[in-house]
């Protein structure tokens, strides 16, 4: 106890009393913390557990971006690059075009997690032409689970409109869950940092990555549509719906984009629906009338070809072929020369 | 009788959990988790024919103030009566049942509650001050029947479905997406996270202006640890009217003045401040069977037999200079809201873009009722609660589409089908498109479609664009383009495709000012005019059509 003093003092005041080691331990714990503190907060930057950031540099945000591998598979021996199925219903022609570039069984094995792709960028119903053929998609579900036994199949897209209001209104959703698949939407939290050596315009880019946690193939399910600007919109246009952030900016080099794309996904295969091809006012289409009821689907693992084949078949276009097909040839996506390359398979 | 026999020869913990303040509870809980229901189904892919607006459809001021505003019933509205009936008969049971907003009150109350024994009864003693409620719904009741609806600002229901609209269901769901990064950053996928969310499937969406309305329902909440059941007894609007209604009421707390021995224990918890110690104010009294519970001497009962005729106060405590008062304030509160001029036919926000199925402005400022439940349901975000600088007092969080944040989805009559007073009249796509039967009236337009040459890149900047003509919905295309084969400032040859509007074909439906990449101040944006819901806001006069 320290003694009292002896000034005038209320005689009810009581001195808080300090001695020696209690102010030495006081002083140890300013000591300790305001050391600690400052050396996080002053120690050059390079120092351990530095909190330092003298330019303000340090603390911007750091989106670390991955790589997507490749889903392509070997080709098997005398199938074809491009497959045509044009007889029998939709589903038939859609066995014969597969059948024709290997099969499906080829391509995915049991036990694969498979991704398909869609279109489903409007709130269109499907037979205006603007989105995929659900009928296609629910029976190419069917074939991936009950043929080729996969272990699952997942659906996505990150559509324009309002996502699962598109995915309902196109039927998609349905025609998933009627296959047996499940639908990812591109809710928040849904995108990653993707890097792509070599591309333009996307070599660091928001990537709808959530639905390709753990996937061994991807396959691609483009409807084939008019398009003002890059003149068609076919399988390689389609991979754009697993674009996020700011993607609208990117019309202003839709060619550059597109044969982005071709080098940013390597599909297992893409199949182009031509059952409704939307031959103007594209790409949202809008009236029946805008649709020519195609009788052809196509399956294909060169997607320069495959694109190129449908841009003088379906939409009926000649050889006039878009800007970004010459492209994404140059980017070393596949061949545009589909001569020789195709099969039809009858009967 | 015989029921109370056997009532009290049976165990008393079952006679304690059995008590009617139990089954309030539970009934409470019960209305609130259907509110939950109610707002949470306003989605697309759930909104499988659910009546997800019957809760405002059942709510007699909803009911009567529109009849007051239009001199109709719109739709649903007649399940009012539901709650009128329920109120001829036992009081303003609403309030301490049914009522979500109630049951917010009280539960924070509740919660909150730190005042000892005596303070209770202090703080629910009748206040001269409760009187106000009534005053409220004369001034709005009278401007409802001048035709500027206002009761949304303050009627529980209204109040209680726009906070979870554009408050509650936006901070929820930004928790279950942190939730699901955590989760994810764990290496779990927990998909039902975002399966629960309020707006699965898209987004975070936002809303303008919302820290009001939350902070609204914050300080009117928290005035609970001031005053208990503040907003329930001093500015409830709604309670004001089941309060008028509830003094011809069947069923009422009656005091038994031989048993009672004065000693004010029912006040420790009675809601509604209604004086069951003396003679009960049938006005004021929520029916919450506090004080029946309360009472050691078993002196009250809630009966519709042997009332004490003495021992109440049947109609409200406002006398006819009061009223007369109110009503002079609801006279003058009508044009002063009026001529306010924010939002007149003269003079409109190029900005006040109605969705689609709305009825002409006027009107729907006299159906509105601000409840938010389009807001709500809107699966692109676009409808927004009205700023005062887009509509004025009057129009304040009516839905407004704002196109910087979604568009108009052109199959979507989501709001139509959920609104519950016709301000936007239930229409179906074939309408909204013009097709059919009402290929003659022609589609639903919103607005018109404008091009801001000078920020536009092809226009300005010699750089291809056109994402407004490649996501214009309609066919033909009301955005079309011409080939402009010109030199750009470094003397290359560029060929572009300048776009120009048809205004003719134009829907207004807001998607080119959404997708438009000069993000700041778009270089196609849509104004109010020529939405075809007036007359007064037309643009063109004919539509002219392809031969």
């Amino acid at each position: 106890m320290a003694k009292k003093s002896k000034g005038i003092q209320h005689p009810g005041y009581e001195k808080a009393p300090m001695d020696r080691r209690d102010f030495l331990r006081r002083a140890a714990l300013v000591g300790g913390i305001g050391g600690a503190a400052s050396y996080l907060a002053m120690a050059p930057e390079n120092w351990p557990l530095s909190m330092r950031d003298k330019t303000g540099l340090l603390s911007k945000p750091v989106h670390l971006p991955f790589q997507l591998r490749s889903f392509q598979v070997e080709k098997k021996a005398g199938s074809a690059d491009i497959g045509v199925g044009t007889e029998g219903n939709p589903i038939e022609k859609l066995r014969r075009a597969i059948d024709a570039i290997g099969g499906i069984e080829h391509f995915i094995k049991p036990g694969d997690i498979v991704l398909v792709k869609p279109n489903v960028a409007f709130d269109r119903s499907p037979l205006l032409g603007a989105t995929s053929n659900p009928e296609l998609l629910e029976h190419l579900i069917r074939m991936l689970l009950v043929d080729c036994r996969a272990q699952e199949v997942r659906v996505a897209d990150n559509p324009i409109e309002s996502p699962p209001d598109c995915f309902e209104k196109s039927k998609i959703r349905l025609a998933t869950e009627v296959g047996g698949g499940r639908v990812y939407l591109p809710d928040s939290n849904s995108f990653e940092m993707l890097n792509t050596p070599g591309a333009k315009l996307i070599e660091n880019w928001w990537f709808f990555n959530r639905p390709f946690t753990n996937v061994d193939k991807v396959i691609g399910l483009a409807p084939v549509k008019d398009h003002n600007l890059c003149h068609a919109s076919m399988g390689m246009k389609n991979w754009y719906g697993l674009l996020g952030g700011r993607r609208n900016q990117f019309h202003q080099d839709i060619h550059g984009i597109v044969s982005d794309l071709s080098i940013m996904i390597k599909p297992t295969f893409t199949i182009i629906d031509g059952t409704n091809v939307l031959m103007e006012n594209g790409p949202t289409g809008g009236d029946p009338s805008n649709v020519r009821k195609g009788e052809t689907v196509l399956a294909g693992t060169d997607p320069v070809a495959l694109d190129a084949y449908a841009f003088e078949h379906l939409l009926q276009r000649g050889r006039d072929y878009p800007e970004y097909l010459f492209q994404a040839e140059a980017k070393g996506s596949g061949k545009l020369d589909w001569e020789g390359r195709v099969k039809e398979i009858r009967g | 009788m015989a029921e109370t026999e056997k009532k009290a020869s049976a165990p008393i913990e079952v006679r304690q959990k059995l008590r009617i303040t139990n089954v309030r509870i539970v009934s409470q809980v019960f209305f609130f988790g259907v509110f939950l229901f109610s707002v949470w189904a306003t989605w697309t892919t759930r909104l499988g024919g659910y009546p997800v607006s019957r809760i405002l459809e059942m709510d007699p001021l909803v009911m009567i103030s529109t009849m007051l505003s239009t001199g109709y019933v719109y739709r649903h509205l007649g399940w009012g009566i539901l709650i009128i009936a329920v109120t001829l008969l036992f009081g303003r049971v609403f309030c301490n049942w049914i009522c979500p907003y109630g049951t917010l009150h009280q539960f924070v109350g509740w919660v909150f509650n730190t005042r000892k024994p005596k303070e209770r009864i202090e703080s629910n003693a009748y206040k001269n001050l409760y009187i106000l409620k009534y005053a409220i719904l004369t001034v709005f009741l009278l401007m409802a029947f001048m035709g500027a609806l206002q009761i949304g600002l303050l009627d529980p229901i209204c109040l209680m479905y726009r906070t979870f609209a554009t408050v509650v269901a936006p901070a929820v769901d930004m928790g279950l997406d942190t939730a699901t990064l955590t989760a994810n950053g764990l290496s779990l996928e927990p998909k039902w996270l975002q399966d629960i969310k309020f707006g699965p499937g898209v987004g975070p969406r936002i809303f303008v202006g919302s820290f009001w309305v939350g902070l609204m329902i914050f300080a009117l909440v928290g005035a609970n640890v001031i005053l208990p059941r503040f907003f329930c007894r001093v500015l409830c609007p709604l309670g004001a009217l089941l309060g008028v209604l509830s003094r011809f009421s069947v069923f009422r707390i009656n005091r038994d003045v031989h048993k009672c021995t004065d000693c004010n224990l029912c006040l420790t918890r009675c809601e509604g401040a209604a004086d069951p110690q003396s003679q009960v104010r049938v006005s004021e009294c929520f029916s919450c069977m506090n004080c029946i519970d309360d009472c050691p001497e078993d002196a009250l009962s809630f009966t519709a037999f042997g009332l004490d005729k003495k021992q109440v106060v049947a109609a409200p405590d406002m006398s006819r200079r009061k009223l007369v008062f109110a009503g002079i304030a609801g006279l003058m509160a009508y044009p002063m809201v009026k001529n306010h001029g924010v939002n007149t036919d003269e003079n409109f926000s190029p900005a006040l873009i109605r969705p689609p199925g709305s009825v002409e402005e006027s009107n729907f400022l006299a159906k509105c009722i601000k409840c938010d439940q389009c807001i709500k349901s809107c699966p692109t975000n676009v409808l927004q609660p009205a700023t005062y600088d887009v509509a004025g007092l009057e129009g304040l969080w009516t839905p407004v589409m704002n196109f910087e944040i979604g568009h108009c989805q052109l199959k979507c009559t989501m709001c139509s089908e959920v609104c519950p007073t016709g301000a936007i009249r239930k229409i179906t796509v074939e309408e909204k498109m013009g097709k059919g039967k009402f290929a003659e009236t022609g589609p639903i337009r919103l607005g018109t479609a404008f091009f801001d040459k000078g920020r536009c890149l092809p226009h300005a900047m010699e750089i291809p664009c056109v994402v407004c003509e490649e996501v214009c919905p309609v066919s033909p295309k009301a955005i079309q383009t011409k080939d402009v084969e010109i030199k750009d400032v470094y003397g290359n040859v560029v060929v572009l495709n300048q776009p120009f509007i048809v205004p003719d074909l134009c829907i207004g439906c807001g998607i080119c000012e959404t997708e438009c990449p000069v993000k700041d101040d778009r270089a196609v944006y849509v104004t109010a005019v020529g939405e075809s819901r007036s007359t007064e806001r037309r643009l063109l006069l004919k539509h002219r059509v392809q031969a």
